[in-house]
């Protein structure tokens, strides 16, 4: 037990927490996409940088420890949180217009957090591969931002290790373990948790597209901040409860 | 009377989709009139852009004329602002961005279904094809992206009335949307 500030406000932290479950808990949120307390840090996205310190750190890694004084919601750093989600958005195929997703995006509900309403950058419409080989999910790479949280649920939760990321930079893509590199060969089930823990609409259900009409989504009401909070203050409650 | 606010719109690779948005502000569109004049618009029918406060730029750019027309705004306008989706990413146009433009049109004028006396269109005065769709910040210097495919009414609203008062544009949550 500990005590830290974010923004000037003292948060009270348990032993081994790292900031971002801390300020989960006091009811903070701390802007992220790679993190879900439900999995193992990944620390790869960068949108939960905070300045611990006077220092720039990822707050779903950074352990807290007695003392610390954290940045969060500065103007300095939600700028640099929307370059980076600009980032994102240029470096994938990303037309939320006629994507199924739309409305219960992690990634797009981050930019409308963060009031980005267009990237500084150029796209690079790289080309991405689609695999619908699976009778029941459906692989859009073009959508994918290697937050590996999929490739985390099928190797720690699932026990299956179905899925990595290939490639570098421009080239990064996700890859399927199985001989043919096809989701139907690679003995995915629709009951896996891999199946449910992309943030975006890169791996999707099959034939649920819009079952939740466009307006009655996610998102559509209530901001990340809120929906992330009520939903994830339990999840880190939970590991020390 | 201080001067009325000069505005031009364009439809450039997009649907027209913009603009209707644009008429669903429905009766608001006469306190808009008493305070600004439409100059090159498709709400004119005027060809070319005079000196404007404002220019709405709907679509991305999928040929050599969209290019010469964005340039024509970028010159004429004090503030430039991309308007919906396919100015801001290319959006639908762009689903063709992967595919080389050659196979695009092969596609529609030779091996397509039901084509008699197959060739590819090439008279002088059809604008060219870019290779790919690009946003338009590719090419000018955009000042304000309003996003949507389209941007509601009431994002336009809020938006030009912002401007109108002279204020940051600013929209509130239910108002940003990509989709
Ligand atoms: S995955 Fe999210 S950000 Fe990407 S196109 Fe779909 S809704 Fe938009
Ligand atoms: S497919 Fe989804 S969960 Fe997997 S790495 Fe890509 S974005 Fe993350
Ligand atoms: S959420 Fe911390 S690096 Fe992605």
């Amino acid at each position: 037990m500990g005590t830290i500030t974010i923004d000037g406000q003292a948060i009270p932290f348990q032993d081994g927490q790292t900031l971002i479950e801390a300020a989960t808990e006091a009811g903070v949120y701390i802007p992220h996409l790679c993190h879900n307390p439900e999995f193992k840090p990944h620390g790869s996205c960068k949108l939960c940088s905070v300045k611990v310190n006077g220092r720039v750190c990822s707050a779903c890694t950074f352990p807290a420890a007695e003392g610390q004084e954290v940045l969060n919601d500065t103007d300095e750093l939600n700028e640099a949180r929307r370059m980076i989600t600009e980032m994102l958005f240029v470096e994938g195929n990303h037309f939320c217009a006629y994507c199924e997703k739309s409305g219960d995006c992690q990634l797009q509900a981050v930019g409308y957090f963060l009031k980005m309403t267009g990237p500084r950058f150029s796209y690079f419409y790289p080309r991405r591969e689609v695999d619908a080989s699976h009778r029941d999910i459906l692989l859009d790479r073009d959508r994918c931002i290697f937050c590996e949280l999929c490739v985390r649920a099928s190797r720690d939760v699932d026990g299956k290790n179905l899925f990595a990321i290939a490639g570098r930079g421009i080239r990064n893509h996700l890859i399927v373990n199985s001989a043919s590199g096809e989701l139907e060969d690679s003995g995915m089930a629709v009951t896996d948790k891999a199946a449910h823990v992309c943030p975006v609409g890169a791996i999707l259900i099959k034939r649920q597209a819009y079952k939740v009409p466009i307006g009655s989504r996610t998102y559509d009401e209530r901001s990340i901040s809120e929906v992330s909070l009520s939903a994830e203050a339990p999840v880190v409650a939970a590991k020390h409860d | 009377m201080t001067e009325k606010l000069k505005v031009a719109t364009v439809s450039l690779a997009g649907c027209f989709g913009c603009h209707m948005s644009f008429l669903d502000i429905d009766e608001r569109i006469l306190d808009l009139t008493a305070v600004a004049e439409f100059d090159r618009s498709p709400f004119t029918d005027i060809k070319h852009c005079g000196p404007c406060d404002l220019g709405l730029i709907e679509g991305g750019l999928c040929n050599s004329e969209n290019v010469h027309t964005l340039r024509e705004f970028r010159r004429a306008c004090k503030l430039l602002v991309a308007v919906g989706a396919c100015a801001i990413n290319g959006n639908i146009p762009a689903l063709r961005n992967p595919i080389p433009l050659k196979e695009c049109l092969e596609e529609s004028y030779v091996h397509g279904m039901g084509i008699e006396n197959p060739q590819i269109p090439n008279d002088p005065e059809l604008p060219l094809l870019l290779n790919q769709v690009r946003p338009i910040h590719e090419v000018v210097k955009v000042d304000y992206f309003l996003p949507g495919c389209p941007p509601s009414a009431d994002a336009i609203w809020k938006f030009l009335t912002d401007l109108i008062a002279g204020r940051e544009p600013s929209l509130p949550y239910p108002l940003i949307r990509y989709d």
